[in-house]
């Protein structure tokens, strides 16, 4: 089975799902299984997609490109390079990962319901990663939108009204003027009739593009990006959403959708305006590293579980941010590199919270402790996952920031305070994350259990086999990170290439 | 001959008629009686359009094509509007324009 | 298996010296997966046999070195290789690695075998033996890399380690506050060997030693300085220097042999290797070396005078642990890196030896730290008195154990090399030394006994846990020697082409200058042995008047001069205020514009809402009002009253 098409197989695996579905849509049981296949099916796809991939090529691979809307300029266009494809399978594993969890009894009514919104959540991730026609990006980047809205408001918690109401309404709010960028960027793609929403022609066309255009074009794209990471300010809604989400929906939410922020940085928004880059850098590496300490400072004082590790997402997303702005090659590596191991590690996290929270339906700090008594198993888990959420070396957390500081301290503005300043503030981050991390460790899991935990058990071999697929990558890619970097260091020197490259700088 | 109609008067005529049906679809409450004046604000309209056709219409009579496409328009309007009376006719013998308030935002 | 390549012949088992550390990784793994149920007490004879064996490979790659083996690299892959940054997992085999790699595994190797009796009946037995054999690792890491990241791993591994063997007993809080403590403030001095090894990368485009080392010249002194204090920072935190000391005496909550081996031979001890190994960068910054002697001075005096007082005697330990990795430091800083690592080595075999006497002593008590709660058990533990006694011996400085040798050293290199105040400092210290030393063996084992019913209870430890003593009595007897003649021994000769790969000058001081340094040493510290005695074998001058006497001084001593109180938990406190006013800020302010965005939506709505009446003749009126308003504007701008 080599078919050519294998990015629009990716696409519509989930879509054929919904046919089975449909079918049985009364069962319970059905339901579960067909989401389970399906997700499976689509893992397995990304990895063929994966094993095809040629290392060491920094351009779109395997483009699929044909008129959609001619008069607008629309193609459907798709294609992956060094920093989509790891995203893409780990979107897959994620969301089969969070299925499987699923299914062992998390999500009990209106189960077929759930499976359909997760599956159109799977297009729209996937599609978003591979779309490369801004308005087919576009509408993958809303398609995520709509099922995460049922996920939450509907299996989620208490105030999960409010929750998913906040985060669908701020997303959109960013990604309306996104639109409003886009609709911009086609008209100043060239002359009626001529224009275009293709992302390989744009990047050729885009010297075309004025010097103020691309600075107002730029904010429009990094407003709906920024909202999505989160950055700091606009990040309010993560910690409510992933409150309120039930364990699947936080481990996606964490794990795939802030990843389109910065996928979307790098995809879009720095290639195509090099200018308006260089125009708002100083703010973002601010932003960045504000992201980092105050979202590390914020989190230490979280009495919720979920709220804390949610802070935990802006202060890692902060080193993303970091990475990508100081337009440097270890940066840039660094940040595609957190963004997979953040996916992973945080998804595992939200995985193992929710695994506790059934089990003890206990979200409160202050409720829990003693738990390493009576699961061993489940501690050595949390453990692993805790460590390499502090970027303990050895686990994969550590590459990342590490290559992301590098580049932090090489960051070389011709004004105000360079890599030199910024670089130690951000390494702060990295003492801050051990303060939280550990103490949240401790009080959840040390001293002596209540009497109300006494008798739960560890861990179902289902959820262990949840876990162990990002016990293993974490390790590995903490031990190995070298092929890994392989396959997204030629896309990353690339998208920096065109961001540097071509720009006049105003100072 | 008969002196020709000043244009004046036609629209003269037109705009009183016009301003009466204002009137009274303003201040009827009446459902029936409101949809009698949008009739007459109709044909207000109707006979200034005559009017204007006649006077400047040399090669055609594009403004009385243009009544009957209002005839058509009105009839079914009409027609409609007389379906909805009737049917809030069969819960209160008059309909008062101002008890039907269920749409109130 | 890997390839190996160096200036000289590689040796027969240079190539495998990554077994080194792959013999405790398997330990850990193996007693890791399968020690609770398959494995139980033999976790502990496994992990014991893997530290062994790592420890004759060790001596084997140690003969290489010593036959000629020189600056060996032996890479097993690459490991991160991002642009210019290339930095590979290989291990660097030269005389400085070899020594380290002797002290840690035979030090380790004989902290296992302890280890296997002292926790015998403890229900976390096999977790016990799955954390030290992994800490070994991590430290073997630390020791060999040929590059300061994958030192950094190590580096990084040992404070893991060390959190997880602190807070072994995690039911009880103390220990998990401890270990807490202990990884924080590691992470605060591990924040700067981050900024250093950042900044030797931006500056001389490696990390690798050999070839940042080759290019020293490079460099100005300015950001030379700057990467040797960052360096010097992160030393600080892992062997616990002012001012990240605070870690070490509340690590004292672990189990004894982890006390032992992390917190006295080998985790503590990482500092200065790093230093040491570092020596090309400080001795080429010009003034860092100067402040790292100076810290390592204070640091030195500021603990002895805390351990003077203390009742507890893994606190004494601990206390003294500091102030002797205050020398080695001060060795480092006057410029003589080889009498900070012939310390650091003998240090390791007595003090190693102290703690896991302490424990046997605890042992022996039911638990019991505190001693004036013990006395006279000499009589019931003669193995366990008779190697402590050497041991203090050493720790004192005494001629000829292996302390003196080494001690006497770096005390001298600090007079030879031109710094009289440190090196009267380090001469007061070791009276200090002597003194606080001979107490806490009095206190212990002579005199009359002061809970007649634990002493009762007392008895000499089992052979586990005695012949892991007595080899390392015979060591803290034995080590010295390698530094012998003074200036001019074995080691001096072995170390200098790891220490300095482009040569040094060697100054030798007459004899006659390093025989009156000796002296005043020894007369320092049997001064201080003196004093020890007089006070508490025959009271003069009585301790309890002393204490009276002196009052305010002796409550700072014994508060440890108040640091936990006043710096620590403050710093805590403004800390938890800060982040709680961040919360307040975040949920009020920040997310407070959000929600008022959202509620200044929904006004609007309510407000426009008043115009939907449901009223037909309402909207009526709206849509004349219109049309009129389109008539009123149309006429006015197209007859030109209204202008645009």
């Amino acid at each position: 089975m080599s078919p050519s098409n294998i990015l629009t197989i990716l696409i519509v695996i989930p879509l054929l799902g919904l046919i089975p579905l449909v079918v049985f849509w009364r069962s319970r049981r059905a339901a579960y299984q067909v989401a389970i296949v399906t997700t499976a099916v689509e893992f397995v796809a990304s990895l063929v997609m994966l094993a095809r991939f040629k290392v060491g090529e920094a351009g779109f691979q395997m483009v699929e490109s044909a008129p959609w809307l001619p008069s607008f300029g629309i193609r459907y266009e798709l294609g992956v390079d060094g920093i989509s494809v790891l995203l893409v399978v780990m979107t897959t594993l994620l969301t089969l990962i969070s299925v499987v969890y699923s299914s062992g009894g998390a999500i009990k009514e209106r189960v077929s319901e759930f499976v359909a919104a997760f599956l159109l959540l799977e297009v729209g991730m996937v599609g978003v990663f591979l779309a490369l026609d801004l308005f087919l990006f576009y509408i993958f980047f809303e398609l995520m939108l709509i099922p995460m809205y049922l996920i939450i408001g509907i299996w989620g918690g208490q105030r999960r009204v409010y929750a998913t109401l906040k985060f669908v309404l701020f997303t959109l709010a960013g990604s309306l003027l996104m639109l409003v960028g886009i609709i911009a960027v086609y008209i100043a793609s060239g002359d009626p009739g001529d224009r275009t929403l293709s992302l390989p022609l744009l990047i050729e066309r885009r010297a075309s593009f004025a010097l103020e255009f691309q600075v107002w074009v730029f904010l429009a794209f990094a407003l709906a990006f920024g909202i999505k990471m989160p950055m700091v300010p606009v990040h309010t809604w993560l910690p409510d959403a992933h409150v309120e989400a039930p364990t699947a929906g936080s481990i996606i939410l964490a794990g795939v959708l802030l990843k389109a922020g910065g996928y979307g940085f790098l995809r879009f928004a720095l290639p195509l305006f090099p200018y308006g880059t260089q125009f708002w850098l100083p703010v973002l590496i601010f932003l960045s590293v504000v992201a980092i300490v105050y979202g590390a400072i914020v989190s230490a004082v979280q009495k919720d579980l979920k709220k804390l590790v949610a802070y935990s997402s802006v202060a890692h997303m902060g080193f993303v941010t970091l990475g990508i702005f100081v337009l440097d090659l270890q940066g840039g590596v660094g940040a595609t590199l957190q963004m997979l191991n953040h996916g992973i590690v945080t998804g595992a996290l939200f995985l193992l919270v929710g695994i506790q929270y059934e089990k003890t339906h206990r979200r409160l700090i202050a409720d829990l402790g003693g738990l390493a008594n009576r699961w061993p198993l489940y501690t050595v888990f949390f453990g692993v996952f805790t460590l390499a959420s502090l970027g303990l070396p050895g686990l994969n957390g550590f590459v990342g920031e590490f290559l992301v500081l590098l580049g932090a301290f090489s960051f070389n503005p011709p004004t105000g305070p360079g890599g030199l300043f910024w670089g130690p503030v951000a390494a702060i981050g990295v003492i801050l994350a051990a303060v939280y991390l550990l103490w949240m460790f401790q009080r959840v899991m040390f001293g002596t259990v209540r009497e109300a935990y006494r008798a739960l058990p560890d861990l179902s071999p289902l959820e262990v086999a949840c876990a162990v697929p990002l016990l293993a990558l974490t390790v590995v890619m903490g031990v190995f990170p070298q092929p890994f970097i392989a396959i997204i260091e030629p896309s990353v020197a690339r998208v920096i290439a065109l961001a540097t490259g071509g720009a006049v700088a105003i100072r | 001959m008969t002196p020709a109609v000043p244009l004046g008067a036609f629209i003269a005529v037109s705009a009183a008629l016009f301003f009466i049906g204002c009137a009274g679809v303003l201040t009827r409450r009446n459902a029936v009686v409101i949809l009698m004046c949008v009739e007459l604000m109709l044909n207000a309209a109707n006979l200034a359009l005559v009017a204007f056709s006649r006077r400047y219409g040399a090669t055609d009579e594009r403004g009385s094509v243009f009544v009957v496409f209002v005839f058509v328009v009105a009839a079914a309007e009409v027609a409609v509007g007389l379906a909805i009376v009737l049917s809030a006719y069969r819960t209160r013998p008059v309909v008062n324009v101002d008890e039907a308030r269920a749409m109130k935002g | 298996m890997s390839a190996a390549e160096g200036t000289g012949a590689a040796g027969t088992f240079v190539p495998f010296v990554w077994l080194i550390a792959a013999f405790p990784l398997a330990a850990f793994l193996i007693n890791g997966l399968f020690g609770k149920r398959w494995l139980g007490q033999r976790s502990g004879w496994l992990a014991s046999a893997s530290i062994g064996a790592s420890a004759l490979l060790s001596i084997g790659v140690f003969s290489d070195v010593l036959r000629g083996a020189t600056s060996t690299t032996v890479t097993l892959y690459r490991w991160i290789g991002v642009g210019d940054l290339r930095v590979d997992v290989a291990a660097l085999v030269d005389p400085l690695s070899a020594v380290m790699l002797l002290v840690v595994t035979v030090v380790s190797f004989l902290v296992h075998v302890y280890s296997i009796g002292y926790m015998e009946h403890d229900h976390g037995f096999y977790r016990f033996f799955t954390w030290l054999p992994l800490f070994v690792f991590a430290m073997l890491i630390l020791v060999l890399a040929d590059n300061y990241l994958l030192m950094f791993v190590g580096w990084e591994g040992v404070g893991l380690c060390s959190y997880l063997l602190i807070g072994f007993w995690f039911e009880r809080p103390e220990p998990v506050f401890a270990a807490k403590k202990a990884f924080v403030m590691n992470r605060v001095g591990d924040w700067g060997f981050m900024i250093g090894m950042i900044l030797t990368f931006l500056v001389f485009g490696s990390m690798n030693f050999t070839e940042v080392f080759g290019q020293v010249e490079i460099a100005e002194q300015g950001v030379l300085g700057l990467i040797c204090l960052a360096f010097f920072l992160g030393a600080t935190g892992k062997s616990a220097q002012l001012p990240l000391y605070s870690w070490l005496p509340d690590a004292m909550e672990g189990p004894t042999p982890v006390s032992a081996l992390i917190h006295a031979a080998t985790m503590v001890t990482g500092g200065v290797y790093l230093v040491a190994r570092s020596t090309p960068l400080f001795e080429a910054a010009g003034g860092v070396l100067v402040v790292v002697g100076a810290v390592g001075a204070v640091t030195a005096i500021f603990a002895a005078t805390i351990a003077l007082v203390q009742t507890d005697i893994k606190r004494v330990m601990a206390y003294s642990t500091v102030s002797q990795l205050g020398y080695m430091f001060l060795a480092l800083g006057v410029g003589a890196p080889i009498a900070a690592i012939f310390h650091l080595a003998t240090h390791a075999f007595f003090k190693a030896l102290l703690f896991l006497g302490s424990g046997s002593v605890i042992h022996a008590m039911a638990g019991e730290q505190d001693m004036r709660k013990m006395g006279g058990l000499r009589r019931k533990m003669p193995l366990t008195y008779w190697t402590m006694l050497i041991a203090g011996g050493a720790l004192a400085a005494v001629p000829p154990l292996a302390g003196f040798w080494s001690k006497d050293e770096v005390v001298g290199a600090a007079f030879t090399n031109g710094y009289p105040i440190l090196w009267t400092i380090g001469v007061f210290t070791g009276g200090l030394t002597a003194f606080y030393v001979t107490r806490a063996l009095w206190l212990t084992f002579h005199g009359e006994p002061r809970d007649r019913h634990l002493y009762d209870h007392a008895h000499e430890s089992p052979r586990l846990m005695t012949a892991p003593l007595v080899v390392l009595g015979v060591g803290s007897v034995l080590a010295g020697f390698v530094g012998v003649p003074p200036e001019d021994g074995f080691l001096h000769r072995f170390l200098p082409e790891a220490l300095y790969p482009h040569g040094h000058e060697v100054h030798q001081p007459q004899l006659a200058v390093i025989a009156g340094l000796a002296a005043t040493s020894v007369f320092a510290g049997l001064i201080g042995i003196f004093i020890g005695l007089s006070m508490y074998a025959r009271r003069r001058p009585d301790p309890a008047a002393v204490r009276r006497a002196a009052g305010p001084v002796h409550r700072l001593l014994e508060n440890k001069y108040y640091v936990d109180e006043l710096l620590d938990r403050r710093f805590v406190d403004l800390s938890k205020a800060f982040a709680g006013a961040s919360w307040a800020f975040d949920a009020h302010i920040v997310d407070g514009i959000v929600n008022r965005i959202g509620w200044a939506f929904g006004l609007a709505g309510s407000g426009l809402r008043r115009l939907q009446t449901g009223l037909v003749g309402n909207y009526a009126l709206s849509i004349v009002a219109g049309v009129l308003a389109i008539i009123v504007l149309y006429g006015g701008y197209a007859t030109g009253v209204l202008r645009r």
